[in-house]
């Protein structure tokens, strides 16, 4: 095929269009101006402008996240590529495919302490999954297309392509998608089938087993956590899910557990350190999830599946561990599975299964919403009641109400759960809901945030309405920095350093002062009333909640302790101090 | 193998030879807090531009393993083999090593030089650049016999490894 020669910036414009690219996030700058330029001839590409570097990585996410597709990211150089750096961090610890354009100043001033000069590549290499600096033209298209290969295929990750000015302008050639070959990174996708057998051998002779699956069914896609139902149906046993997998697996199922983890569910804490046959799938035993590595899952037997060879054996030593993408090997592992006509021994899964209902007796999320104040608990729940009849997505902050979401926000299909996972980046849910809303124009997007968190882009409330998109914020407003203040109640003697929100705005005004509604909700009788009319709203809406500042997050597992000693709140054990040296060093 | 048992490993990487992808693979394991005993790093064919690198690390063997698939993942990595684990391998480093000394410690290098089969590339009245070839441990023989002798200064290649027979990368 006969090559192209168009400028720098309309190869880049091509190449994403070719790569069935609908929308960019970005901030524009002098190192980028040729590519703004190019955007503004054409009309494939969509951009959607941000206030801040930061959320434009992160609406990306959203959008990612809500779609299976891939997020693209444009910003300048210097202080727009640093001010990126937050974000793609955090779609590096969350594997979310984002490819990241950032500007650059030209080749012949690269180290030379330039304008607006930072050494993106430098910065970035540990926080991105690959990245490039295209110094070449004639390399320029080829790279484009390899960044989009390599942020989505395997396990997914950011991709930053430094692109210096006299790139943009100069002639460059086209080539298509179909053009270039990826010369070393083809991830493997098949499991090993040997392994395979080996696993479900040991899974038919278990007694007490459980699925713990995670981010990484998601990822695989749709047609994967439908093979994660049928595997789970066709053995019966247990799952639970880890925060990064919320969605795989529909929540009001039987045999779902809830959330495992630190502040997961008791029963599925429980049933974690009890089993004897443990498939981790699509997750990587992080220390939110595994508690003290000493007393984990002290007896059981771990078959790990993972398109990432380092995710097996990187924490926790498994028996078995599989390298492939979870679709695929799940699908091998229900026809085997037929094939053999496998079966857990039914008394004993029986009696695992009555083991487990022990547990959930406990009913370790239980609250009570009293007359004069807010659960915040209660809040999530409502809203998950009255947006039951729409398609909803949610996203959050980080902080308690993170988790509260989490644990009582029933999730029932994959990509409508959005949260930072790995690294815990306040600031986060609006942004996110922005990519997620701008995905899907009519569906409701729901950002639960916190009083603190809200504060750290704040700014987006400008895109809400620039491109009026009708995101619903819920703050769960306990004037506090709540995570923070229940780790000083239990960990620092009650001491409640910097943690207390001062001079929070008035969230109605500034609402109003951005160009949409804000509400305020104080009063238990009047949450449904409020929720309501946020959702009826045609447009941006921030509802303002106070709710009981005292509240903890319960069940917890504290830091440095074993799955079986969980905290369960304020019904039983909970708001003790936990007299722990060992907890206080660990974050 | 004991699980917490530390042990020495040789691992040579084939990479694109592009910028960055040193740094790619120091940063890893810096970042990581992997250490690196030794690490050499050269082309080794022109017209594919790939280069070797070699890797000197220990830890234990979950350490290792981790090692071996955090450096399979970078982009830029063709491939990985553990020369430790792939059987008999050949280990070799290069050193010169400036001795400054006069009389009776000056022969003395010499006559050691010559048991360790070192030549001396560089002489003056009163000193020696040695060049010595071996595995490492060798080296570190010869240096410190030196050290009394007049050493004034090193300067070592670090490892380069090859697996024995015909087995190749
Ligand atoms: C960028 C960033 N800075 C600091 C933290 C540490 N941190 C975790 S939760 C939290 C408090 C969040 O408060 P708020 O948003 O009000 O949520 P709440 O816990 O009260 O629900 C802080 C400061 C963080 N996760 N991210
Ligand atoms: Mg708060």
């Amino acid at each position: 095929m006969a090559e192209r020669i168009l400028n720098g910036s309309e190869v880049v414009l091509q190449a994403l269009a070719d790569q069935g690219v609908e929308v960019v996030f970005g901030y524009p700058g002098g190192a980028v101006l040729p590519l703004y330029d190019e955007i503004f001839k054409q009309n494939r590409i969509r951009h959607v402008l941000v206030r801040h570097e930061q959320a434009a990585v992160h609406a990306a996410e959203g959008y990612a996240r809500s779609t299976g597709k891939v997020g693209v990211v444009l910003v300048t150089s210097g202080p727009g590529a640093t001010n990126a750096v937050t974000g793609l961090t955090d779609a590096l610890m969350d594997s979310i495919p984002v490819v990241c354009l950032t500007g650059q100043v030209p080749t012949h001033l690269i180290g030379n302490d330039a304008f607006q000069e930072a050494d993106t590549t430098g910065i970035t290499r540990p926080c991105t999954k690959h990245n490039y600096l295209v110094k070449d033209s004639d390399k320029l298209a080829r790279t484009m297309h390899e960044a989009f290969h390599v942020a989505s295929s395997g396990r997914p990750g950011p991709v930053v392509i430094d692109l210096p000015k006299d790139i943009l302008v100069g002639k460059a050639p086209y080539l298509e998608p179909s053009q270039v070959q990826h010369r070393t990174y083809n991830p493997v996708v098949k499991g090993d089938r040997g392994q395979i057998e080996e696993a479900l051998e040991m899974l038919a002779s278990a007694e007490k087993p459980i699925l713990y699956c995670g981010g990484g069914v998601i990822n695989s896609g749709q047609q994967a956590c439908k093979l994660l139902a049928e595997f789970t149906r066709i053995t019966g046993i247990p799952i639970t899910l880890t925060l990064m997998g919320l969605g795989a697996y529909p929540a009001s199922d039987k045999q779902h557990l809830g959330m495992l983890g630190m502040h997961g569910t008791y029963e599925a804490n429980m049933a974690m350190h009890d089993c004897d046959v443990m498939f981790a799938i699509g997750a990587r035993f992080d220390d939110r999830v595994t508690g003290n590595l000493d007393f984990f899952s002290p007896g059981s037997q771990k078959v790990q599946i993972d398109i990432d060879q380092s995710s097996i054996n990187k924490n926790v030593p498994v028996d078995i561990g599989i390298v492939g993408d979870v679709g695929h090997v799940l699908e091998d592992m229900i026809k085997i599975w037929k094939a053999k006509q496998y079966k857990i021994d039914a008394n004993a899964l029986d009696g695992w299964w009555k083991e487990i209902e022990g547990w959930r007796e406990k009913r370790c999320l239980s609250y009570k919403q009293p007359k004069d104040v807010i659960k915040p608990q209660h809040v999530i729940r409502r809203v998950h009641e009255l947006t039951r009849d729409r398609k909803t997505y949610i996203t959050t902050d980080v902080g308690q109400h993170q988790m509260w979401a989490a644990q009582h926000f029933g999730f029932e299909h994959p990509y409508e759960w959005m949260t930072s996972g790995g690294l815990g980046t306040m600031g986060y849910g609006m942004p996110a809901a922005l990519g997620v809303q701008v995905a899907h124009p009519d569906a409701t997007v729901v950002c639960f945030t916190g009083d603190a968190s809200i504060m750290m882009n704040i700014q987006e409330c400008s895109t809400l309405t620039q491109y009026r998109l009708p995101v619903k914020t819920v703050i769960l407003n306990n004037r506090y920095m709540g995570m923070v203040r229940q780790w000083q109640q239990l960990l620092h003697g009650s001491r409640y350093s910097e943690s207390y929100s001062e001079s929070l705005p008035d969230f109605v005004k500034l609402s109003e002062a951005f160009g949409f509604t804000g509400l305020t909700c104080s009063n238990p009788a009047d949450l449904d009333d409020a929720i309501k009319q946020m959702l009826e709203i045609d447009g941006p809406v921030i509802l303002d909640v106070a709710v009981d500042d005292k509240e903890n997050c319960y069940p917890m597992i504290p830091s440095g302790k074993p799955h079986n000693e969980m905290l369960l709140g304020q019904e039983t054990n909970g708001d003790e101090a936990i007299d722990s040296d060992e907890g206080m060093v660990l974050v | 193998m004991k699980e917490t048992e530390i042990s020495k490993h040789t691992i040579s990487v084939l990479v694109d030879n592009e910028s960055g992808v040193l740094a790619r693979v120091i940063g890893l394991f810096s970042g990581r807090g992997y250490n690196i005993e030794s690490l050499t790093v050269a082309e080794v064919d022109a017209n594919s531009h790939q280069s070797r690198i070699t890797v000197v690390t220990s830890g234990t063997p979950m350490v290792i393993e981790q090692i071996k698939a955090q450096l399979s993942r970078l982009v830029p990595v063709h491939k990985v083999s553990d020369l430790t684990l792939a059987g008999p391998s050949v280990e070799r480093e290069l050193a010169l090593i400036k001795v400054i000394a006069t009389g009776e410690r000056r022969v003395e290098s010499l006559r050691i030089a010559d048991i360790f089969k070192a030549r001396a590339v560089d002489a003056t009245n009163n000193s020696f650049v040695y060049e010595i070839i071996g595995n490492p441990e060798k080296i570190d023989a010869f240096i410190k016999l030196m050290e009394p002798l007049g050493l004034s200064e090193i300067s070592r290649t670090g490892v380069a490894a090859i697996s024995r027979g015909t087995l190749t990368m």
